[in-house]
């Protein structure tokens, strides 16, 4: 049996369409059988709430008098993407404002605007015969707009991985914060009621169905950027009226050490018309796997410490090694409820029907990671290997002789076997000398929390690790931990030329 | 219940937990202590049901006490329960009941600070 989008439509209309959540297809199926499911339930909703960092708004401003045509153009400071000509601006909802940062962004802009909120629009232009104005400064709300479109590039993920941190310290990401050794998980994602968890062949989610977007009815403008359905990692491109949203489904929010994002509400109704669609939209969250990957690591392949289904996730714990880890949503799965239920009472009341794709989506594409043309510097290409240490039974006082004869700061420390077991400074020597120690062993003075690089790794990130532990050089070893060489500040010096470091 | 103590610079140096702790027989656990050299502060917990001949030997030996009730806040406007604030918070203050509300149990607080710069909604203050 199948059923066509205009029989779906017109019980849609006449009142009588059978209308349920993702969340509930599962039990209903189990209950009437995949033949009894497709014959009961006409379409399904499916609903999601989180972060959507690839969001923003177009706007037109109408035309002022003399006119403008804007070149650099800010809404309560925060600059958005003038390049469009006249009156036209992209505001991306990520964008710091100039003067307040994380703390306030073009998520907050959204925010403010769709809660009737007064901003401050500033532009300037270079002056044309035709758009003789240079500059324009003016209050407006939302209602003010011609246009208030927003539109989000690359939105609804189909899965997430979830995040931990291996390393000793926080860290703080797009996936909110991590505790030190794995210290808890933070995953994304609504489950079992994802759009695109219930459509992995994109047979009803593309260019111009209609679906839920921040309250407001929008549409899917057709596949999203970094699309991958065939990595099952799809994405959607969505459109919707800005001034018809509501703050319940649009917040802004800042993520410390990361930055501003918007957290929106998403939802997809999903007609039932085979059994195609009826097997995909009962999955349960057992059903979805997703992998916890370590964020401590920071590289595009990350390695994958456990693979665990959205049920473990969110049953609030998971086991990582054999420890169990607290596990932690970033998205509201009490929202995504609230989404997909309200699309369910659009759809029962006929305010909203139902259509197919107006084109096909491609659900083999697989995203490629960037073809670097140039490769980022390594620590190889800068260090020099002609390194001075000392052993760490030899007594301070030959600590300070190398130190002099090699006209250095840092003295990495070695034992027998040519391992790297701490640092020594000309100040940890002063103050040896100070404290009248000079006869004392290097052991006794050297830091023991020795960071450090590898040829291999790439210059900005050995940067990131001077930085952050406040140092100045960092022993370089192999693979087996054997010091090769030392790289500090003059070594990147180097690059300063070639514009890699700040 | 969480009392956080203030402590001058000459009761710093004396062991006003402990003979607290022997005068009342309570069983007080210290969560944190910040002591600086001129003065301290002490945050303990004890069993509600000794809260009070606790306090009242604190006040006898002239240690300033604070009783802490609603540690941390939630702006439930803000709020979005998401949840992120529970794994991140190290004593489990925050949970979810079976309908994904979120709930605190405000008496476990500690004053870590912690959970407000990892809400991503800034719904979360700590008093002072
Ligand atoms: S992290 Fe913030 S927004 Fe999320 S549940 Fe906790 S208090 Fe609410
Ligand atoms: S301040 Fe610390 S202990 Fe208190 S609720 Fe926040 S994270 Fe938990």
């Amino acid at each position: 049996m199948t059923k066509t989008i205009e029989e779906i439509n017109e019980k849609i209309l006449n009142g009588s369409a059978r209308v349920v959540t993702a969340e509930e297809m599962p039990s209903i199926v189990a209950e009437l059988g995949e033949e009894g499911a497709l014959k009961e339930v006409d379409v399904v909703t499916t609903g999601t709430f989180g972060a959507m960092c690839s969001s923003g708004a177009f706007f037109n401003f109408g035309h002022a008098d003399p006119p403008i045509r804007m070149e650099r153009a800010w809404i309560n400071d925060v600059e958005m993407y003038a390049g469009l000509a006249a009156v036209d601006a992209y505001l991306g909802a990520t964008q710091e404002s100039v003067t307040r940062g994380i703390n306030y962004g073009g998520a907050h802009v959204i925010e403010d605007l769709i809660s009737g909120k007064t901003v401050e629009i500033r532009a300037q232009a270079k002056g044309t015969d035709c758009y003789p104005r240079k500059s324009i400064e003016n209050e407006l709300l939302l209602e003010d707009f011609n246009q208030a479109i927003m539109c989000n590039p690359r939105n609804s993920y189909q899965r997430y991985a979830a995040a931990t941190n291996s390393t000793d310290r926080t860290i703080h990401t797009y996936m909110g914060a991590l505790l030190p050794g794995c210290g808890n998980v933070s995953y994304s994602g609504a489950g079992c009621l994802s759009p695109l968890i219930n459509d992995p062949k994109l047979k009803c989610t593309g260019s111009g169905v209609p679906i839920f977007l921040g309250g407001a009815q929008g549409m899917i403008v057709g596949p999203g950027t970094q699309n991958s359905p065939g990595t099952l990692f799809a994405t959607i491109m969505t459109t919707g009226n800005l001034k018809e949203m509501s703050t319940d489904f649009v917040r802004a929010a800042a993520m410390t050490g990361y930055g501003v994002t918007l957290y929106l509400g998403l939802g997809v109704p999903i007609p039932v018309t085979d059994i195609d669609v009826v097997r995909n939209t009962a999955v349960r969250d057992e059903d979805i796997k997703t992998n916890i990957v370590d964020y401590g690591v920071p590289s595009r392949n990350r390695p994958v410490l456990a693979q665990v289904s959205y049920a473990d996730l969110k049953s609030g714990a998971v086991e990582i090694n054999g420890e169990e880890v607290r596990t932690s949503a970033l998205s509201s799965f009490k929202k995504a409820r609230e989404v997909a239920a309200e699309l369910k009472s659009w759809v029962e009341s006929g305010k909203l029907t139902v259509n197919l794709p107006t084109r096909k989506s491609d659900p083999t594409i697989v995203v490629k990671p960037m073809r670097e043309s140039k490769r980022p510097p390594t620590i190889r290409e800068i260090m020099t290997s002609n390194v001075v240490s000392i052993n760490e039974t030899e007594d301070i006082k030959s600590a300070a002789k190398k130190l002099l004869n090699a006209q250095t700061n840092h003295l990495p420390v070695v034992n027998a076997a040519g391992g790297v077991v701490g640092i020594v400074t000309t100040y940890d020597i002063s103050k040896a000398v100070v404290k009248e120690n000079q006869d004392g062993k290097v052991s006794e003075i050297m830091s023991k929390n020795v960071v450090t690089t590898t040829p291999d790794e790439v210059v900005d990130i050995a940067v990131m690790k001077l930085e952050r532990n406040k140092i100045s050089a960092l022993p370089i070893v192999d693979a087996n931990g054997h010091l090769v060489g030392l790289l500090n500040a003059v070594d990147l010096g180097k690059l300063v030329g070639k514009r890699w470091t700040k | 219940m969480k009392l956080q103590l203030t402590f001058t610079k000459k009761q710093g140096r004396e062991p006003v937990i402990a003979k607290v702790i022997l005068a009342t027989g309570a069983l007080i656990n210290v969560e944190k202590a910040y002591i600086e050299s001129l003065c301290g502060e002490v945050l303990i917990d004890v069993q509600d049901s000794d809260a009070e001949k606790v306090c009242s030997k604190f006040r006898e030996l002239g240690v300033d006490y604070k009783k802490l009730v609603d540690s941390v806040i939630r702006d439930e406007n803000e709020c979005v329960e998401c949840g992120a604030c529970i794994s991140i918070c190290p004593q489990e203050v925050f949970y979810f009941d079976d309908d994904w509300n979120l709930h605190l149990h405000t008496e476990k607080c500690v004053l870590c600070g912690k959970c407000t710069i990892s809400c991503p909604q800034r719904a979360l203050k700590v008093r002072a």
